[in-house]
C-alpha cells in the first residue's frame, strides 16, 4: 500500500495540549483504502487526541496528517471535514438538528448541495443504516441504538473517504451491536473503529493498533495482538472474563 | 417527556390554513396583533368583528373551539392584573351591583382584555396549525438575525435532553434521602442546577465539535427553502388587511 493512494496517513503526530500536558508523541501510521482498523487503548492513551487531528479539529504541533493525498491543513479544512467523517460516542452530541431528514442533510448542504441531490444523498444514506422510514422523527424519540444508527448516517451523507467511530459500541444492547456491524461490514468505506470493547474490534476488523501513551506501540492482525498476553497486559487492555480470542473464528 | 411526533401545541391537519407557508402566517399574526393593538378600546364592536375573523380562520383550520379555548387558558394568569384595575384605578366611579368601581379603570381592563384574548387566540391558532420546525424555518425566512434562530432551534433540540438529565439528577438525589422540603435545602438545589448548568455547557462544546466536523463555518446550512407564491401571501393577508379595515372604521365612527 502506498502512501498515494492509502485512505489515511499520519506520520511523525505530536501534540502538546495548551496547558502544557503532551497527549501524542510522534505518531506513525497508515490506513489503506477499504481496510477496517481498530484503534485499540486504554483511557488516556491519547486515541480521542488522535481523532481529533484526523479532521483538523486539533492542529499538530508536529507531524503531518493526510487524507487520501490530501494534507490537513487550514486552507483545504472543508475538503478534509467532508472526507474524514467522524461519528462521536453520545449521539445525542452527534444529533443537532430538530428532525432526522434535517441532520443527515446537514453535512452535504454545509458543502453546498442542494434540492432533488440532497434529497438522494439523505435517503441513501437513511437507507443504508436502514433507517429510511423514521426521516421525519425528531432525533430525541428514537431509542439509542437508532440514534448510534441516524449517527452514522449524517456522517455517510458526506460520501466520506475514511468513517472515524469513537466507541460505536458503548451502551448498546447485543442487538443493537449486532445490527451496527451488520451495517458496517456492508459499507463500501474505510473504517477506523476507536474502541476498547476488544471483542468487537475482533469481530469488526481484520486490522489492529495498539495506541498507548501517545505512541503507537503494536500494529497488526487483530487476533495476533489479541492472543499476545505480554501485550495486552502492558497497556492496561483486559479481555472481558471468559472471552477467547483463539475460540473465534473470523475469516468468515 | 414530548408526546408523539409533534409538539404538543401542534394539531395535526390538512387544512388551507395548516399549507400556507409559516412565514406568511406569521407575518398575518404580527400585522393582526399591531391592527388590533391600535384600534381604539371604545369602538367595542371593532373587537367583536376581530373575534369573528379569527373564528373563521379557526374554521378554516378545522381547529375545534374547545381545543381553542382550553389552548387560551394560558392566557389567564398575564391578565390577572387587568381584573385589579377597576378596584384601584382612580377617578370617576360608579356603582356596578352595589360595588364602586372606577370608570378608568373599566375601560383599562376592558383594553387588556380584550386585546390580549385576541392576540392571544391568533397565537395559539399559528402555533396548533403550523409544525415547531416550520416557524424556525419560517423566522429564517423572514430575516430574524440567524444567531437567533439557531438558538431557539437548539432549544428545541435539547429541551428534552436536558429535562431528562434534571430528571435524572433528581432521582439520583433522592436515592440518597434527600427531600427537597424547606429553605434549608435550597444550598443543595442550587448546587445541582449548577451542576446542571456546567453539564450543558460541556454539551454545547462537544455538539459544536460534531458541527464542524460536518463543516459548519458559523452559519446553518440552508436544507429547506421555503417560498410563497403572491397567492398565498393573498390568502394569509386577508386576515390582518380585513382587520385593518374594521380598525380604520373603528377610528372614523
Amino acid at each position: 500500500m502506498d502512501a498515494v493512494t492509502a485512505s489515511l496517513d499520519v506520520s511523525g503526530l505530536a501534540y502538546a495540549y495548551p496547558d502544557g500536558h503532551q497527549a501524542l508523541f510522534g505518531v506513525d501510521l497508515v490506513i489503506g483504502r477499504g481496510e477496517r482498523v481498530a484503534l485499540l487503548g486504554p483511557n488516556g492513551a491519547g486515541k480521542t487526541t488522535l481523532v481529533l487531528h484526523l479532521n483538523g479539529i486539533l492542529t499538530a504541533g508536529s507531524g503531518s496528517v493526510t487524507v487520501a493525498g490530501l494534507p490537513v491543513a487550514r486552507e483545504h479544512l472543508a475538503e478534509i471535514r467532508r472526507r474524514v467523517g467522524i461519528v462521536f460516542q453520545d449521539p445525542d452530541d452527534q444529533l443537532f438538528m430538530p428532525s432526522v431528514r434535517e441532520d443527515v442533510a446537514f453535512g452535504p448542504a454545509a458543502s453546498g448541495l442542494r434540492g432533488p441531490e440532497l434529497e438522494a444523498r439523505v435517503e441513501k444514506a437513511l437507507g443504508q443504516v436502514g433507517m429510511a422510514e423514521y426521516v421525519d422523527r425528531p432525533p430525541h424519540h428514537l431509542s439509542f441504538g437508532q440514534r448510534r444508527r441516524v449517527a452514522v448516517a449524517t456522517v455517510l451523507a458526506m460520501e466520506p473517504e475514511i468513517l472515524v467511530l469513537d466507541e460505536p459500541s458503548s451502551n448498546l444492547d447485543p442487538a443493537s451491536r449486532r445490527e451496527l456491524a451488520e451495517i458496517l461490514r456492508s459499507l463500501d468505506v474505510t473504517v477506523l473503529m476507536v474502541t476498547h470493547d476488544l471483542p468487537y474490534a475482533l469481530e469488526m476488523c481484520p486490522r489492529a493498533l495498539v495506541l498507548s501513551e501517545g505512541v503507537i506501540v503494536a500494529d497488526g492482525p487483530t487476533a495476533e495482538l489479541l492472543c499476545d498476553e505480554g501485550l495486552m497486559r502492558a497497556h492496561r487492555l483486559e479481555l472481558p472474563f471468559g472471552f477467547d480470542p483463539r475460540s473465534v473464528d473470523t475469516r468468515s | 417527556m414530548g408526546a408523539g411526533h409533534a409538539h404538543r401545541l401542534y394539531r395535526h391537519g390538512h387544512s388551507p390554513v395548516h399549507r400556507l407557508p409559516p412565514h406568511c402566517k406569521l407575518a398575518a399574526v404580527l400585522c393582526f396583533v399591531v391592527v388590533v393593538v391600535s384600534t381604539p378600546r371604545e369602538a367595542m364592536w371593532a373587537f367583536a368583528l376581530y373575534a369573528v375573523l379569527l373564528g373563521a380562520v379557526a374554521g378554516v383550520a378545522r381547529i375545534p373551539a374547545g381545543f381553542l379555548l382550553k389552548r387560551m387558558l394560558i392566557e389567564v394568569p398575564f391578565v390577572a392584573f387587568a381584573v385589579l384595575m377597576p378596584f384601584v384605578a382612580q377617578g370617576e366611579r360608579v356603582e356596578v351591583m352595589g360595588v364602586s368601581l372606577s370608570v378608568s379603570g373599566l375601560w383599562g381592563a376592558w383594553n387588556v382584555l380584550a386585546k390580549g384574548t385576541l392576540g392571544v387566540a391568533a397565537s395559539v391558532i399559528l402555533a396548533s396549525t403550523t409544525e415547531l420546525r416550520e416557524l424556525l424555518l419560517g423566522l429564517q425566512r423572514l430575516k430574524l438575525p440567524p444567531l437567533l434562530v439557531q438558538i431557539a432551534s437548539f432549544m428545541i433540540r435539547y429541551g428534552d435532553v436536558i429535562t431528562d438529565e434534571m430528571r435524572r439528577m433528581r432521582i439520583a438525589r433522592e436515592s440518597r434521602g434527600f427531600d427537597s422540603r424547606g429553605i434549608r435545602q435550597w444550598g443543595v438545589l442550587g448546587k445541582s442546577a449548577g451542576a446542571l448548568f456546567i453539564r450543558s455547557y460541556e454539551r454545547g462544546e462537544r455538539v459544536h465539535l460534531a458541527m464542524m466536523s460536518r463543516g459548519y463555518a458559523g452559519s446553518m446550512p440552508v436544507i429547506d427553502e421555503v417560498t410563497a407564491s403572491r397567492a398565498q401571501w393573498a390568502r394569509a393577508l386577508a386576515l390582518p388587511l380585513s382587520a385593518l379595515a374594521v380598525c380604520l372604521l373603528g377610528w372614523t365612527l
